[in-house]
């Protein structure tokens, strides 16, 4: 009896507490800076799009919204911090594509990504490029193509590091042509392209806002970018299924997540936010000169967010799995 | 002469009162940050990103600038005041900064920075502008068996950074090496001496290292003896430099200037030798190397002009090419694309004013350094006589915030401790935390490039030798070992010949 007594207690105030914090975050949520953790380091890509979306995410909040860099371990150590916070609104996450591929890259991850987060809403998806030193020999997609299957391992194929999207994109691609090329791993996208801009290495697949103002300069050779359509930003770029690769489609998400438990109104309202900074011409400009675009109101949702998560991380289980990469 | 209507373009635009104001605040920000132990360009940078949203994009640009510059500034300040360097560089003017600061001669130590600085940023800066593009295409020719050529002789000139024992030395160098293992590997993803911590899967944190190693090894060691700790610094003899100290400060910050210069240009890693380069070859060229370690004023001189000439020269691949040489450029392109310029080789073109704007707020920046510095100089040696009751809690205290506002990380802070007790071990045991230091930064990169041109080559280990370049500087690599092992040589037949006599 005195445990039920107890657990009916324990409920009753667990009850209570529950609805006095959705009450009080109904109308009054946020009342002190709310912390988006970003779970690599300043100054990168997934950093920028961050930092541009919390702007003007924390002035319709009324409230600052500040970046916190967590990085390291592929992400998986800022993703895990904020898995085990507390799901009050103040501590969320920005992740990338590297959320759908932890639980297969990393065998012992502390959380799980579609059990520990609450999804808040997609934010963009940035388009990838095949890029070549500027001296390679193959002028369009299918001779790239009939050269790596020529030379096969004599080419070498530069990526950002294990898990990174030029690793994924990589993977993709040698699946796509049916031919292995020598991969060669860097910290980091900035050493990869200076390596190909230096003609050190022959090909890479990056994220447009590595690639394109290379790509305008001339210092690299672009064969194609991997989404359906081509983009406003590089017109004269074909997309890989012109090119003869329907299988090479990757674009490199960035969503917008809390712990799990997160009370529905406070998503709903960080969802709301979310859209109007999505939609917000600064934004849409700094996106564009980044070769990217923000997605579609209805994308910035939680059900698009789980929808995408769940889909790509079934997409890279097999392909990792494959390809036989662990990051631990 | 279209260098002189670029530079004109560029002071009119560094030298409005709003970019000379940034430029102040950044170069003061900068200074304090680098004072301030663990508390690094990197992380100010990030945390002052937002605030800069509103500015114009070249008065953004120039006041980050100012901050990494100026952190190189302040950092050599800690590490000659209570030999606590907050990154690569000034670990080593701390070796005869620290002890210039124990000898009563902490004044010199910090104006010989000071004007060294001044010196190497005003050469580097002109650099900057006359030869920017084509020092940029160069340094694209070093790749993986270049960056490893040039890293094993940094190593091995490295060894001259120790005074005492040349074995001891090199066993610092090997155990900085073996920490320098800990982490993921980044070509398998395979953790290394991890111990199950994901705090060490991204590797052990400099900053956690220097400041246990240096500093707070220095007070355990201090706190040994309750009278040795009030003679720790004997009276402060005078501020200024003599005659005799500025001859002895020109040809060092002449060379230290050069170093640097070169290089950091590259943009694999060479920033982080040149201050090791500039003291290796200083120690080598003097008349009383013996000096060195024990407060000779070149050891201080000349690295910090190389690392300050570095600093700025390090700007060159991100505004040419658009590629950063560093974690602190890579902020610096973050702040590119949030003021809407994607750095790339076109900036130069399309936006002239901001290019030269920034290269002329260098100037500007380096001239405000030495002004608000020599000044400063005379209250931070009264920062000495403060007691050590209070001085030893509040230098840890900094430190321990200072390292873990880099990465919010509980560990790095425990991190300092455990490496505090290292480095107290060694220095009872006579090894100098130095080349312990070197062997840390070098190491994982040293392994990096190795490991990348085996890759390239597909394992064929004659591409460091069929390179001109990565052939060159092994041949000066065995030049270096030959000609350090000729005096100890001839001192063996020397010996030799008066035993027989």
């Amino acid at each position: 009896m005195r445990f039920s007594m107890n657990g009916i207690a324990v409920s009753v105030a667990v009850l209570a507490a529950a609805f006095a914090a959705s009450t009080a975050s109904a109308q009054e949520y946020p009342t002190k800076p709310v912390t988006i953790v970003v779970p690599f380091s300043a100054g990168g890509p997934t950093d920028t799009v961050s930092r541009l979306v919390a702007e003007v995410m924390g002035r319709e909040l009324g409230q600052q919204v500040v970046i916190q860099n967590v990085g390291g371990a592929g992400g998986t150590l800022g993703a895990g911090q904020v898995a085990s916070s507390d799901p009050d609104g103040y501590t969320l996450l920005i992740h990338h594509i590297g959320m759908s591929t932890a639980p297969t890259l990393y065998r012992s991850l502390p959380f799980d990504p579609t059990k520990d987060f609450s999804p808040i809403g997609l934010i963009t998806e940035v388009p990838m490029t095949i890029v070549a030193r500027k001296d390679f020999e193959a002028t369009t997609l299918a001779e790239l193509v009939a050269t790596i299957k020529e030379k096969g391992e004599e080419l070498t194929y530069a990526n950002a590091g294990v898990g990174s999207a030029s690793h994924l994109c990589g993977m993709l691609f040698m699946n796509a042509v049916g031919a292995a090329m020598t991969t060669v791993p860097y910290q980091g996208s900035g050493p990869a392209m200076t390596d190909i801009i230096g003609s050190q290495i022959d090909l890479l697949c990056d994220q447009t806002t590595n690639t394109t103002s290379q790509i305008k300069a001339g210092e690299v050779k672009a064969y194609a970018v991997t989404t359906a359509e081509r983009l406003a930003s590089l017109p004269d770029l074909p997309t890989t299924t012109e090119g003869g690769l329907e299988d090479l489609k990757i674009a490199v998400w960035h969503g917008l997540y809390g712990p799990a438990g997160l009370p529905d109104d406070v998503v709903a309202k960080l969802s709301d936010a979310l859209k109007v900074a999505l939609a917000d011409p600064t934004i849409v400009s700094r996106f564009a000169e980044l070769g990217t675009t923000p997605v579609a109101a209805t994308e910035a949702e939680p059900a698009a967010l789980t929808a995408t998560l769940t889909a790509q991380i079934a997409l890279w289980k097999p392909i990792i799995e494959a390809a036989g990469v662990y990051a631990d | 002469m279209e260098l002189l209507s670029n530079l004109a373009l560029g002071f009119e635009t560094a030298l409005t009162p709003t970019n000379i104001l940034w430029c102040f605040v950044g170069t003061l920000l900068g200074t304090l940050v680098g004072v301030l132990p663990g508390i690094g360009p990197t992380a100010t940078i990030a945390m002052l990103l937002p605030i800069t949203f509103n500015f114009e994009p070249v008065t953004a640009l120039i006041m980050l600038a100012g901050i990494y510059y100026g952190a190189q500034y302040g950092g050599s300040t800690t590490a000659i005041l209570i030999n606590l360097p907050g990154e690569s560089s000034s670990a080593v003017t701390a070796i005869d900064g620290y002890q210039m600061a124990r000898q009563g001669r902490a004044g010199p130590a910090l104006a010989t920075a000071a004007l060294g600085s001044f010196f190497a940023g005003t050469v580097a800066t002109f650099i900057l502008a006359v030869a920017a593009p084509p020092l940029a295409r160069a340094a694209l020719n070093f790749g993986a068996p270049e960056y490893f050529a040039l890293i094993v002789l940094g190593l091995l000139v490295s060894i001259s950074l120790a005074h005492g024992s040349v074995l001891k030395a090199l066993a610092m160098i090997v155990l900085g090496l073996l920490f320098g293992m800990v982490g993921q590997d980044i070509y398998t993803g395979t953790p290394r001496f991890t111990f199950g911590q994901p705090e060490l899967f991204s590797g052990i944190n400099f900053v956690s290292m220097a400041v246990g190693v240096f500093g707070i090894a220095e007070i355990l060691r201090n706190l040994e003896n309750e009278r040795e700790r009030d003679v720790m610094v004997k009276k402060v003899t005078n501020l200024w430099l003599t005659r005799e100290d500025f001859r002895r400060i020109t040809m060092p910050v002449l060379r230290g200037t050069l170093f640097g210069s070169l290089l950091g240009v590259l943009p694999g890693g060479g920033h982080i030798l040149s201050s090791f380069a500039s003291y290796s070859a200083e120690k080598n060229l003097s008349k009383h190397p013996e000096e060195f370690g024990k407060g000779a004023i070149e050891g201080v001189a000349g690295p910090e002009s190389a690392n300050n000439a570095a600093a700025q020269t390090s700007f060159i691949p991100l505004l040419t090419l658009g590629i950063p040489a560093h974690p602190v450029m890579a902020l610096m392109v973050g702040a590119f694309i949030i003021q809407g310029i994607t750095p790339g080789p076109n900036v130069i073109n399309e936006q002239p004013a901001l290019f030269w704007g920034i290269i002329a707020s260098m100037w500007v920046g380096n001239l405000l350094l030495v002004l608000l510095n020599l000044p400063l100089i005379g209250l931070w040696v009264k920062l000495l006589t403060i007691p050590y009751r209070v001085l030893f809690p509040a230098i840890v205290v900094f430190a321990a915030i200072g390292c873990y506002s880099i990465n919010m990380n509980a560990f790095d802070v425990f991190a300092i401790a455990f490496f505090g007790i290292v480095g107290y071990v060694l220095i009872r045991l006579g090894c100098e935390p130095a080349p312990l230091l070197l062997g840390f930064v070098l190491g994982p990169l040293l392994e990096e490039h190795l490991r990348r041109a085996m890759i390239i080559s597909r394992g064929d280990p004659t591409i460091f030798v069929t390179r001109p370049i990565s052939a060159t500087l092994l041949a000066i690599a065995v030049l270096v070992v030959i000609f350090a092992m000729a005096p100890s040589i001839r001192k063996k037949r020397q010996a030799i010949f008066v035993e027989e006599d």
